[in-house]
């Protein structure tokens, strides 16, 4: 599904910094895998490559088998609406619009008409137990509703891949078991999900976690998160 | 992009900032109304002032006489001359374009009163004029008939009376005509009462405030002889009146020994040129109401494209998720243009809309007002320019857009995830 060869990435800033150095990586139809690294390692860089929000400089991305490069905006906002997800750390729901409306705004830039869409977000909504709160604004939300409602965002297009960078990160131990939970869940529906984290608690529920040093891969540890309660809060 | 689901989704951000969306809009809406309320003003001035002048029909001229200012044929310079009757039927012989024409003589009295009926009496001015002045000045007559042929032809002893005059020397609603009315001693007839058009543009006195005679019965009461110093034409209206003006008084002077070149022995002026100052004064008017109202309009419209560019940079956030999931750089520029579109044009559709009703108000007002000669009717803006300043509204909308929708275009996805 993801496949990453020789990726290098540098940041011309006030003095160029070389961030990713060379990434080679195969993320296969239906796995689950998570980023762990330092802070600056270069995992956020590497998942918003994967998720077409930024370039990179030398190498290939093949995403679904096609050569993700040089893309116009155009196509990138495709692939972006149809092909992944975001979840993000901080959320990021519009404040102005209803958790209903959040749900369903990617399908707006898919022109699917309101009634349709809005329907279509309530399934989602519902299928993440947010029902009653779809009238809400997300001011009005929790921490966990606020990203249960991003997933329903995320997952409304019936993305192929899922990004999600420290999807986990402004959560609660408890709250982040949920949400783990309920990735673990969309996961098992067959999408292919790569989790940037910073814990390992939730690294240790995904498939594969993937080590980035420096900019580079350390290693690839291979998990059994079947042998995980995921019910149980995270350490 | 238009379609009611676009809408929606710009009715939303518009008023997701209730306050500053209206202040923002109130720029334009000034802009319009104040377009709409000095355009109407313009009109109703200009509509009020043509009316005025309607009382005399535009393609009109007056000749009056002078002295010779220049020696000729035998005559020394500085010589009193006057016209006769053969000299109007020699101008209508040779210029057949002439409708009317007619001589005017007027005497006004320095008795107190010098019209007198049974016990009642006035001061008031007497003219002397042929059937045809009725199309020259416009007036209305209100009971009897103006002076006719045979009034002329037989020197008939008979009068119009001038509205006014009628209310001093009658009682209400009492029946002037064939009364006999002693003026300046002489007893006439009453044919007739007549009143002005407009109680604004006279020639030689108001008529309201006049007794006519027939021009002929005139000059043999009063003496005058075959004399005629003032006389008005008309011409038809192919033949704007400017045209003959000149050779009009060529043949005149021709006539009477006077040298061609005299600029002072005959004189003349025409309304169509006074019709022409006032339509130039009110183009100027017009002119400068749209320049004070587009600039309004403008810096409204500056004011709009201002904070639509602060409102774009707070929401750099949001347009960056919208980027992310999947919005093209034509739904974020169709979104900032439509947004500034809309706020634009509903302001500038109040504006109009409030400013047609206070105005259809004012209008309302002043034509219940009792007075006939108001100078100020039909304040309206006309269909046209309302349409013109539509069609501004809408396109400077789209323009005020266009910098902050290439600001808007300029965040990428990556920001809205980098910006915490
Ligand atoms: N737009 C940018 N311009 C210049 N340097 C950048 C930019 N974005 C990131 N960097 C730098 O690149 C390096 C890698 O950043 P990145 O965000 O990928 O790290 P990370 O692994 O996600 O860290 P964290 O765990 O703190 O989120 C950091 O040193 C960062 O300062
Ligand atoms: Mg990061």
């Amino acid at each position: 599904m993801i496949r990453l060869e020789k990726i290098n990435k540098t940041y011309f800033g006030a003095q160029p910094l070389h961030v990713l150095k060379g990434i080679d990586l195969q993320v296969n139809e239906g796995e689950m895998v998570s980023i762990m690294g330092a802070s600056g390692s270069g995992k956020s860089t590497m998942l918003n490559i994967l998720g077409i929000l930024d370039n990179y400089d030398s190498g290939n991305y093949y995403l679904n088998g096609k050569l993700v490069k040089d893309l116009s905006e155009n196509e990138a906002a495709d692939v972006r609406n149809r092909t992944i997800g975001f979840i993000f750390q901080s959320f990021n729901l519009i404040p102005f619009k209803t958790a209903m409306e959040n749900v369903a705004l990617p399908l707006y830039y898919q022109n699917v008409n309101r009634k349709k869409r809005n329907q279509i977000a309530m399934e989602y909504l519902e299928r993440f137990g947010l029902k009653e709160w779809a009238d809400h604004y997300p001011n009005e939300l929790s921490g966990g509703q606020k990203q249960r409602v991003s997933m329903a965002r995320a997952l409304v297009t019936q993305p192929k891949v899922i990004l999600a960078d420290e999807p986990t990160g402004a959560l609660d131990s408890k709250t982040s078991a949920e949400v783990m939970q309920i990735l673990r869940e969309v996961h098992e529906t067959g999408i292919t999900m790569v989790i940037v984290t910073h814990e390992r608690g939730i690294a240790l529920r995904t498939d594969k976690i993937i080590h980035l040093k420096d900019g580079i891969i350390e290693n690839i540890e291979i998990n059994n998160p079947d042998s995980i309660d995921f019910s149980k809060e995270i350490k | 992009m238009f379609d009611f689901d676009g809408i929606h989704e710009i009715w939303q951000t518009i008023t997701r900032n209730k306050t500053r969306s209206l202040l923002t809009a109130f720029g334009v809406f000034w802009g319009i109304f104040l377009l709409v309320v000095l355009s109407s003003t313009g009109n109703g001035f200009e509509n009020g002032l043509m009316q005025q002048v309607e009382g005399v029909t535009p393609n009109t001229a007056f000749f009056f006489t002078g002295e010779t200012s220049e020696p000729y044929k035998g005559y020394q310079k500085g010589r009193s001359w006057s016209m006769q009757m053969a000299d109007l039927e020699a101008i209508k012989e040779t210029f057949p374009c002439v409708k009317a024409i007619s001589p005017e003589a007027s005497v006004w009295s320095s008795e107190d009163k010098n019209v007198i009926y049974g016990s009642r009496g006035g001061s008031f001015s007497v003219k002397g004029v042929l059937p045809e002045y009725n199309t020259i000045e416009k007036s209305k007559i209100l009971k009897g008939r103006f002076i006719n042929d045979t009034d002329i032809s037989a020197n008939r002893k008979v009068c119009l009376l001038g509205k006014k005059v009628y209310e001093t020397m009658f009682e209400r609603g009492e029946d002037p005509l064939g009364k006999m009315v002693k003026v300046n001693g002489i007893y006439f007839q009453v044919v007739g009462v007549i009143r002005s058009y407009t109680d604004n543009v006279n020639i030689n006195g108001s008529i309201d405030e006049s007794v006519i005679l027939p021009y002929t019965t005139m000059q043999q009461v009063y003496a005058l002889g075959d004399k005629i110093r003032f006389f008005a034409i008309v011409a038809d209206d192919e033949t704007p009146i400017t045209d003959i003006e000149e050779d009009l008084k060529q043949l005149i002077k021709q006539r009477h020994d006077i040298a061609p070149t005299d600029e002072d022995a005959i004189n003349s002026f025409n309304v169509s040129e006074i019709f022409k100052a006032f339509k130039g004064l009110f183009f100027g008017i017009h002119i400068l109401i749209w320049i004070v109202g587009l600039g309004t309009l403008m810096s409204g419209i500056i004011g709009v494209s201002n904070i639509m560019l602060v409102t774009v940079k707070e929401r750099t956030r949001e347009i960056g998720v919208r980027r992310a999931i999947g919005a093209k750089p034509k739904d974020i520029i169709g979104q900032v243009l439509s947004e500034s579109l809309l706020l634009t044009t509903l302001a500038g559709l109040v504006g109009l809309c409030i400013g047609v009703g206070i105005m259809a108000i004012v209008g309302s007002i002043t034509a219940n007002m009792p007075s006939d000669n108001m100078m100020f009717q039909e304040p309206y803006m006309s269909f046209k320019a309302a349409v013109a300043a539509t069609v501004i509204v809408i396109i400077s909308g789209l323009l005020a857009g266009v910098l902050p929708a290439l600001r808007a275009i300029q965040i990428k996805a990556i920001d809205a995830i980098r910006e915490e």
